[in-house]
């Protein structure tokens, strides 16, 4: 199903925009709405952001480790909103990061060298999870 | 009238030479050039063979490693153990909050704290960063933009109360606030506000601090956000023109400065097409200096620059690859005449480097220097027809691009930076060549092994990797705490107020009074927002 509506956003200070913006153009040519927040974004924004403009998923660009910390803290502020929308990652984590970031809530995490394809599949596949569960 | 030949044998004869057995292994011996009597020789105008007649018969390049995390006592003993293993200059790398001028226990630096840098408050942190290294021995570089001229005020403070004055540094600051606007993106006041900032931290090196480096005009990470070689250097290049208009514009003569501009550029994995840009860089840079801003100082015409290899050639896909791959970047840039050279360690696609895959890629570099023998010849591949057309075209298509730039500002070259970054021009351009490059690798036109090709070995165990943990956020605002409750609260605040007063007058160089805000341990968020009041914040119009 075409035309869902993702949020791409950048929190905290990293200022690494190269990823995020080949990734919103791959997924806004894969025929998605794909909004994007700009940087230095807070969890509360993106949260508010993604609510306001009734996304269905939210993706969050991450390359300064501070992932362990922003990511579960955009989890935390979506839910607290009452919103159910999947938050993935994408960005520089170490595996040893992986378990505990799908602890906290995250639906998926993309790392470095994910292809086009992958990238369209895992989103898909998280909206799916989405419209099943 | 003496051939290009015989000058530059005058010149090499006067240079100092390092002590090494300048031939083969097979011991034929080797000249320290190759060329043609009435050609272009290195040390000559417009310096396309390397900016010094000898090269590295005189001095090798300086192996000059980034490095910086946790609290400034932590990246002071990473300093302390590059110097032991043979690392000639240290190069300071500040996390996010420190980049974007905020304190360690500003909300917003939640979870960013020593993470991708060392984390800088206060004075007091400058003074654990250096302790115990002699500054007036080693140079060193920091890499700060924003807050360039503040965290280069704390340094200054620090250098001089542990008794090493201000003239006797040598070093350099990053400072290049434009290709944070275009690349990096970690701004934080308005384009024109910060140049006013880069102007006061020229004119002050200028008359007090003869062996500083006032900015380090860098196309990494023009590159790394994903341009082109030709944009790296084209834009690198206009960048320069801009702060030497900027200059000339605050009344300084060019001679006064340009000798202390000096560049930063990425080495990247297309080998001959780097060699190439690095000639290119030195013969353009040249060629405007003397033309067009009338440069009468060779040293003001010379292009000289350190190299860091590509960071986002690294794949996080068997990582030891990346050994390889950094040599042979490392390679373009020494056989390209570097000045100095960052080699990356394998692990940098994951997280901050270990201390073992950082001395790998120290290692690397001196496999270089001492092994190959390729340090014995000063641009060994001039001459070589396919360099010399890659070259020539390289420039060529930089010239087109500085047309464009200079139409965009209606001849003024640094008018033209402010207004392509305004108009998002240059941002457009690296988002499209980036998107481009990663259709050419979706598409597997362009092949990354291990990525796209040659996955076998993917799935193996990963190599060890550097953790940080947040106790180290906890630490460092422990440590700002202690400052704060031990630091006269009327100094700061009236040394505040003065530097408020004079941010709002453009005339008045803000380098002294952030001297003594330094001195007197005011934080660097306080100062930084200080000087907000009265700039105002950047923001940028979110595009893809």
């Amino acid at each position: 199903m075409a035309g869902e509506r993702i949020l791409v956003a950048k929190v905290g200070l990293d200022g690494h925009d190269r990823g995020v913006k080949v990734v919103a153009r791959i997924l806004r040519d894969a025929g998605f709405e794909v909004i994007y927040t700009g940087l230095f974004q807070t969890p509360e924004t993106v949260a508010a952001a993604a609510v306001d403009e009734d996304v269905d998923a939210i993706g969050l660009s991450m390359l300064s480790g501070a992932h362990m910390t922003l990511a579960p803290a955009v989890v935390e502020a979506v839910r607290a909103r009452g919103a159910d929308i999947p938050v993935m990652v994408g960005g520089i984590v170490p595996n040893h990061d992986l378990d505990e970031l799908r602890a906290a809530g995250v639906s998926a995490v993309l790392t470095p060298g994910s292809t086009a394809e992958q990238i369209i599949d895992e989103v898909r596949r998280v909206l799916d999870a989405e419209t099943t569960s | 009238m003496p051939t290009p030949r015989e000058i530059w044998e005058a010149e090499f004869g006067a240079a100092p030479r390092r002590d090494a057995d300048f031939e083969t292994m097979s011991g034929i011996p080797v000249e320290p050039v190759y060329g043609t009597d009435d050609g272009e020789f290195p040390g000559q105008f417009p310096y396309t063979r390397g900016p010094y007649a000898s090269m590295y018969r005189s001095r090798l390049w300086t192996m000059r490693m980034f490095a910086g995390f946790g609290t400034a006592e932590d990246t002071n003993w990473r300093f302390k153990e590059i110097i032991r293993a043979g690392g000639g200059g240290l190069s300071t790398a500040f996390d996010m909050p420190t980049l974007l001028g905020i304190d360690s226990d500003d909300p917003m630096a939640l979870g960013e704290v020593g993470r991708c840098g060392v984390a800088v408050d206060t004075l007091a942190d400058m003074e654990d960063l250096y302790a115990d290294i002699d500054l007036g021995e080693v140079t060193t570089s920091m890499t700060i933009n924003s807050p360039a001229a503040v965290i280069f005020a704390m340094f200054v403070a620090q250098a001089e109360k542990a008794g090493i004055p201000r003239a006797r540094l040598g070093g350099t600051l990053q400072n290049d606030i434009l290709k944070e606007y275009q690349a990096q993106k970690e701004f934080v006041f308005p384009p024109r506000q910060s140049m006013r900032l880069v102007r006061d931290t020229i004119a002050f090196t200028s008359a007090e601090m003869p062996r500083w480096h006032s900015v380090s005009i860098s196309g990494y990470h023009i590159r790394e956000a994903g341009s082109t070689a030709v944009e790296e250097l084209a834009f690198t290049l206009a960048n320069g023109f801009a702060y030497v208009e900027l200059a000339l514009a605050a009344g300084l003569p060019v001679d006064a400065f340009a000798p202390r501009l000096s560049f930063f550029f990425n080495a990247h994995i297309d080998f001959f097409e780097e060699i190439a840009k690095y000639r290119a860089a030195r013969r353009i840079w040249a060629r405007w200096m003397r033309d067009r801003y009338g440069a009468e100082d060779p040293r003001s015409m010379q292009c000289r620059f350190h190299t860091q290899t590509a960071g986002v050639s690294l794949t996080a896909q068997q990582p030891e690859l990346n050994i390889a791959r950094t040599a042979i970047e490392a390679l373009a840039g020494v056989l390209g005449g570097t000045q100095s050279l960052h080699t990356n360690s394998m692990d940098e696609a994951m997280a901050l480097p270990t201390e073992k895959a950082a001395r790998i890629a120290l290692r690397t570099q001196q496999i270089i220097a001492n092994e190959t023998n390729v340090a014995h010849v000063a641009d060994p591949l001039g001459g070589s027809h396919y360099v010399e057309a890659l070259t020539d075209e390289v420039e060529r298509q930089a010239e087109e691009i500085f047309a464009h730039i200079e139409e965009l500002g209606s001849g003024s070259m640094l008018e033209g930076a402010i207004k392509g970054i305004e108009e998002n021009w240059f941002q457009g351009r690296i988002s499209d060549s980036a998107f481009e490059l990663e259709r050419k690798v979706n598409e597997g036109r362009r092949i990354i092994v291990g990525v796209n090709a040659f996955t076998e070995g993917n799935e193996e165990e990963q190599i060890p990797l550097l953790r940080i943990t947040n106790e180290d956020e906890q630490r460092q605002r422990k440590r700002l705490d202690a400052v704060r409750d031990r630091r006269d609260e009327s100094k700061v605040n009236a040394v505040l107020e003065r530097l408020r007063a004079e941010a709002a007058d453009p005339e008045i160089n803000l380098m002294p009074t952030l001297i003594e805000a330094a001195q007197a341990y005011a934080t660097l968020g306080e100062i930084m927002s200080t000087m907000g009041s009265v700039f105002g914040r950047h923001v940028e119009v979110p595009t893809f």
